[in-house]
């Protein structure tokens, strides 16, 4: 059955959907970057307004943004306490120093999960792995197999849902043979997964196996020599998008130097 | 009765933009014994139905009344439901995991917690059932067998549980016609030994004709005809409308009554059209 799962692609025609997925990829790592050498309230507050913008123009439902960011909570909070609680230097002990440092680190880590959200609820895994192929071509100088590893995540990212699909099958399968996946203690529980997980594997062995025949079999040989049907492209859109982005960074370097 | 359904409807993921709705408004009783053949599309709604019969989902509305046990009531308890109603699921032959054929096959019975002589009893049982030789294979793992051995295998460890109501989502799917007979020869042969109610759906008229005693056939979620062969397959441009046909022997019996011959209604197996046609043309003179 498909389940909406955290991060998963939100088909859509926004200008931001449309960028450039290297363009996007950049921008994204840069700005995860830049987030860290943050100092003032003022930058901070540059950043939220770059990512509320790049969210409206996404027409992203905020719902799913929030979702994300629930689910990292724990971490998050954390995050906050260990700095809180050590960030002052000497002992156990909250200062100011450390309440300080426990809300930047907590806004950088709330930023750099909003942004990389973003990043993967405007582009779709394929186009997002051929944007990293592309990036990644250069190490190809240095025998590193750049399009190999970018089909792997490409076949990994197309088998979640067809697995997905599998171990409710297997679950159903086995729960009608009395199998017990919700009550007993954390061992027990992870006892009783076996009849889950080794038919599961089975079954993704059988189909790489299969997989790997049909590919070979269209006479499938890695990357060399290998056009397609999409060419990356960047336009207008990713324009705007880099010098949008230039005026946060130009905003981040500001703060750096002024506070 | 074995399985009360009254106005029983169900939706897929209610509330979301994927929302479908795979059973509306379904009514029927199948009493204790039966062999009822669920015919369908894919998507027609038939493994969404059968799969309401162990308590694997539950009524988004309406009643389902399994072994006088009511499938949508709270605190229901499921194990002893789904011990005596035995599910075997499509390519059943992909949920087998353990180490050896016998421990597959007490997986059900040792997860209802019965004693050991019990077990090993039920296990020699059911392969005995499904035609698999104890001695020879009973040891082996049953990833070293053929696809039909672990099919059988797969059948071997639901009937383990003594089932009083045994379902079989497309037991057949995937198998050449020879394999193909010998299971729906063995759905037959367990019906008839054991007695018990069985469900097969399927999406072959020509297996369901030979096997069971009634038809129900599933359209876009609704149930449009149940009754018995004879009087579904007279319905044969109703079918061909839901794009279901009629099994071969009856399309034959239909062209040769159009070409002036006086075939009994209700031959269904290939055997009896084959026999028929042999009285016909010797009364006809001309063997």
């Amino acid at each position: 059955m498909f389940k909406m799962s955290i991060g998963q692609y939100l088909p859509g025609n926004s200008p931001v959907h449309r960028m450039d997925p290297r363009v996007k990829l950049v921008v994204t790592f840069l700005i995860i970057i830049g987030v860290f050498f943050i100092h003032s309230l003022w930058g901070y507050l540059a950043v939220a307004l770059y990512l509320a913008a790049v969210i409206a123009v996404s027409k992203i439902p905020v719902m799913f943004l929030l979702r994300a960011l629930r689910s990292m909570t724990f971490i998050v909070a954390l995050t906050f306490l260990i700095n809180l609680f050590t960030g002052g230097g000497g002992g156990f002990r909250i200062t100011l120093r450390g309440l300080e440092l426990a809300v930047n680190m907590s806004l950088r880590l709330i930023f750099l999960i909003m942004a990389s959200q973003i990043l993967t609820l405007t582009t779709s895994p394929l186009s997002l792995t051929d944007g990293i192929e592309s990036l990644f071509r250069p190490l190809e100088k240095v025998k590193f197999p750049v399009h190999e590893m970018a089909m792997m995540m490409t076949i990994a990212m197309r088998f979640i849902p067809t697995l997905l699909d599998e171990a409710d099958r297997i679950m159903k399968a086995q729960m009608s043979r009395g199998a017990d996946f919700e009550s007993g203690n954390l061992m027990r529980r992870a006892k009783n997964m076996v009849p889950l997980l080794v038919p599961l594997f089975v079954s993704a062995f059988r189909r790489a196996d299969e997989l790997a025949m049909a590919m070979e079999a269209r006479c499938y040989r890695g990357g060399k020599g290998r056009t397609r049907m999409k060419q990356l492209k960047t336009s207008s859109v990713d324009f705007w998008g880099v010098m949008v982005s230039c005026v946060l960074a130009a905003c981040i370097v500001a703060d750096h130097m002024l506070f | 009765m074995s399985i009360v359904a009254e106005k029983v409807s169900y939706v897929y993921m209610p509330g979301s933009p994927f929302e479908a709705e795979a059973l509306s408004d379904v009514s029927f009783t199948i009493e204790d014994g039966e062999f009822v053949g669920v015919i369908g599309h894919t998507g027609s709604g038939k493994s969404t139905l059968v799969q309401h019969f162990n308590a694997l989902i539950k009524p988004t509305s309406g009643k389902m009344t399994v072994q006088g046990v009511d499938i949508g009531e709270k605190g229901v308890s499921l194990n002893s439901l789904r011990q005596k109603v035995g599910l075997v699921f499509q390519y059943p032959e992909y949920q087998l995991f353990e180490e050896t054929v016998e421990k597959d096959v007490a997986f059900g019975p040792k997860n209802l917690g019965l004693p050991e002589e019990e077990i090993l009893n039920r296990v020699a049982e059911a392969m005995r059932l499904v035609g698999l030789d104890q001695k020879k294979i009973g040891a082996r793992s049953p990833f070293e067998l053929s696809g039909g051995q672990r099919r059988r295998v797969a059948l071997a460890g639901v009937l383990a549980m003594n089932p009083e109501v045994l379902i079989l989502d497309e037991p057949s799917a995937g198998l050449d016609p020879h394999g193909r007979n010998e299971i729906l020869a063995l759905v037959s042969a367990i019906h008839e030994e054991r007695g018990c109610t069985v469900i097969m759906v399927s999406h072959s008229m020509d297996e369901v004709a030979r096997v069971a005693s009634r038809v129900m056939v599933m359209n876009h979620g609704h149930l449009v005809m149940d009754g018995t062969p004879r009087q579904v397959y007279t319905q044969g441009d109703q079918l061909q409308q839901i794009g279901l046909g009629v099994p071969a022997t009856v399309q034959l019996s239909q062209m040769l009554r159009s070409r002036g011959l006086d075939v009994p209604e209700g031959i269904l197996s290939l055997q009896e059209m084959a026999q028929w046609i042999q009285t016909q043309s010797k009364e006809a003179g001309h063997v």
